[in-house]
């Protein structure tokens, strides 16, 4: 398992590479302009200049090659340095990855905003998934009883229905007309005693269920059918023919094979649901990694792009990774070395 | 030794019936005296016979199944699957059920449990009496009780029936652990045991291993082991070597010879293989349509068998001696739909001797051969194959 889980990670190297390549090469040859909401009344020589101290004068080779040596050395080096606070050769000359709209080094962007997307994003695939699991469990040993049916109808709304459409419905309902919970995120807020901590509760309902239903949906459908895969198969018949009672034969025999397929769903899922966030960070006004991402690509701000695109990227081979390494350690059957 | 034609068996079971015949006188006298042994615990029951539960060898009936009834309801109709079948079981014995594919086999066997699957299935009448209980009457908790404690089960595929994602240690000591309450200690010292009583080297260590570590010959072992753990009275095992084949069939019957010889437990076997139950059965009964058409003891079956299906049955045996056969036998037609409770012979539409009371009568199980030899043999047909006509009793 091990050899195998770092053989994989040497595999991914060329395959980040290529994507980064390609992340770089696309953003590029988008018709986009840094210098574009600037006001008109500067002059066209200064726009060059702007353009120029940007980096954009530079062939784009050259620029990808920069780009790569800021991500991959530079910026590890930083953290190196900023978390055993030593340093390492000419730490003031080392250039960063900066946001071109605000100067900023993209990965501090990305850590100030990190925390409020974990909060939400996170809070809200583990909901989903507790929901989920019983949902999908009962549905499938009651399968066409009533909680079945409505269990169904409930998930295909929830699958169907997008979350820029329920956040929405959830603030007119919640937020306008009763006034219960507040409508946009305050990531300023900090808990400190049990009040601050209602109001944190509060203001994160909303969007972690509009991210959790939705999730739960899909989820609940996969462990649903999953469930019924295994219930029929023969060993449940032995193991009630051995004696067990029901929930040890469901809830020991069945679902530790039910769940195989499922957490591989999750667990690819998991990097999905950051960019799933991009809409419910953008309703709830939460400021988070998905809207930061979205004003970098409105303000045409490339290094921001690149990086945050790059980074999910990094996370969705991960996950892969550990889907793989999760359905080895699940499944017996499967052997990796 | 086992072939898997049963042709080659005629001479064998003449030898067995000679052997079991001295048996019966013996047995004869025994009746006289034990009046009212156990088989008279119930007597309040309706019997089928008056001689039914007294065996040659004096041995109790532990299972006393009546008018079984199972009836699937599907989004195509009802499906009856188990119409009405009525047999014992004694102490030590082994019970041979065959039939073809959907006869009903497995489901009664299941049914008696409540294993099959409510719903769709219904097990609409029927008395299941065990242990002086009626097993179909009892709470569920009490019902799980019995499964696998006092009635172990083996299925047909060993590939399927273990559950893949533990290992077999665990699989083997969750009935030890709850029908007998043993420690962990001495559940797994048991289980080292078990899986040493059915033939599997270094059971210490394989029992942290998984199903898939395993051949298919050495799952049926492991199933028997599960099957076997906590000492059951009766082993009900579904047609357990048809997923094997035929050398390692031959060395699991040899395993369940044994394993008889040295527990002396009661079985009942279901296949569709007439050469294993030759080999193997103390009385065989032939299952068509979810009924019961035929019951003996296994040498006079072969030896005279009496109902038009059985015989069929026997005739579609290819021969192991002379000349091939240019083609098989075979038993022309369908086997009956089941959607409706039988009101004629099931049989009639395959059947050659087949006249108008078969199609408007179905005929219940009936005894046939002479008092005087004390055998058992039953049989469902209007025809009677001695005279070549049909049968003039009402």
């Amino acid at each position: 398992m091990f050899r195998y889980a770092v053989r994989r990670l040497i595999f991914a190297v060329p395959t980040l590479l290529v994507i980064s390549f390609i992340i770089f090469a696309l953003l590029d040859l988008a018709p986009s302009d840094p210098t574009a909401q600037l006001p008109l009344t500067i002059p066209e020589e200064v726009r060059e200049m702007i353009k120029l101290s940007l980096g954009l004068g530079e062939p784009f080779h050259i620029r990808y090659v920069r780009w790569l040596e800021q991500f991959l050395v530079n910026e590890p080096l930083n953290l190196i340095e900023t978390y055993w606070d030593v340093r390492i050769g000419d730490s003031e000359q080392r250039l960063r990855v900066r946001s071109w709209s605000t100067r900023a080094p993209v990965i501090d962007l990305i850590a100030e905003r990190l925390p409020q997307t974990l909060m939400v994003v996170g809070v809200s695939y583990m909901v989903a998934i507790l929901i989920a699991v019983p949902i999908g469990v009962v549905s499938a040993y009651r399968q066409y009883s009533i909680f079945d049916q409505v269990g169904t109808f409930i998930s295909m709304v929830g699958f169907s229905v997008p979350t820029f459409f329920t956040g929405t419905v959830l603030i007119v309902i919640f937020s306008v007309m009763l006034g219960w919970l507040p409508s946009i995120y305050d990531t300023t807020h900090v808990v400190e005693d049990f009040d601050s901590f209602i109001v944190q509760v509060k203001q994160m309902i909303m969007p972690v269920m509009v991210l959790g239903l939705f999730n739960a949906a899909q989820l609940s459908r996969f462990m649903r059918s999953s469930m019924l895969d295994n219930l029929n198969q023969e060993y449940v018949r032995t193991a009630r023919a051995k004696g067990m009672t029901e929930p040890v034969v469901v809830l020991i025999h069945v679902l530790r094979n039910s769940m195989i397929p499922v957490i591989t769903v999750i667990a690819l899922g998991l990097p999905a649901t950051f960019a799933g966030a991009i809409i419910t960070e953008q309703i709830f006004r939460i400021n988070g990694v998905g809207q930061l991402l979205i004003g970098a690509i409105e303000s045409a701000d490339i290094p921001t792009v690149q990086t945050v695109t790059f980074i999910f990227a990094i996370l969705i081979v991960m996950f892969n990774l550990v889907a793989d390494l999760l359905y080895g350690m699940l499944d017996p059957r499967i052997r990796y070395d | 030794m086992y072939s898997p034609h049963g042709r080659e068996f005629g001479s064998w079971f003449q030898l067995s019936g000679a052997f079991r015949l001295s048996g019966a006188a013996a047995a004869a006298e025994s009746r006289l005296a034990g009046q009212g042994g156990p088989g008279f615990r119930w007597g309040h029951m309706r019997w089928g016979r008056a001689d039914m539960n007294q065996d040659p060898a004096g041995r109790a009936t532990i299972l006393e199944v009546e008018d079984l009834r199972t009836v699937f309801d599907t989004r195509d109709g009802a499906i009856h699957a188990v119409n009405g079948i009525s047999f014992h079981l004694r102490e030590g014995e082994l019970l041979g059920i065959v039939g073809e594919s959907g006869s009903g086999k497995s489901v009664s066997m299941m049914s008696l449990l409540k294993l099959v699957p409510m719903p769709p299935a219904r097990i609409v009448s029927g008395q299941v009496r065990f242990g002086g209980r009626d097993i179909l009457q009892l709470p569920p908790g009490d019902i799980r009780r019995i499964r696998g404690g006092e009635i172990g089960f083996i299925f047909q595929d060993p590939m399927t029936s273990l559950n893949p994602v533990f290992t077999v240690g665990f699989q083997l000591i969750e009935p030890l652990r709850k029908h007998l309450g043993l420690s962990r200690r001495k559940a797994r010292e048991r289980a080292v045991e078990l899986l040493e009583l059915v033939g599997i080297p270094s059971a210490d260590d394989r029992l942290a291993d998984f199903p898939h570590q395993f051949s298919g010959g050495m799952r049926q072992r492991v199933m028997i082991a599960i099957a076997l753990a906590c000492d059951p009275r009766l082993l009900i095992a579904d047609e357990p070597t048809t997923a094997l084949d035929v050398t390692i069939q031959a060395q699991i019957l040899e395993l369940i010879r044994r394993l008889r010889r040295e527990l002396g437990m009661s079985m009942i076997w279901i296949t569709h293989d007439l050469g294993v139950v030759a080999g193997i059965a103390d009385r065989v009964m032939v299952m068509y349509g979810g009924m019961v058409v035929e019951h003996s003891t296994v040498d006079r079956l072969y030896a005279e068998p009496r109902h038009p299906y059985t015989r069929a049955l026997l005739d579609t045996l290819p021969g192991t001696g002379g000349m091939r056969a240019v083609r098989l036998n075979t038993i022309s037609g369908q086997p009956p739909l089941l959607d409706a409770a039988p009101t004629s012979c099931p049989f009639a539409p395959r059947c050659a001797h087949a006249f108008e009371r078969c199609w408007n009568e179905n005929p219940a199980l009936r005894p046939v051969a002479p008092d005087r030899d004390h055998l058992v043999h039953d049989v469902a047909c209007w025809w009677d194959v001695d005279r070549g006509a049909p049968r003039n009793d009402a």
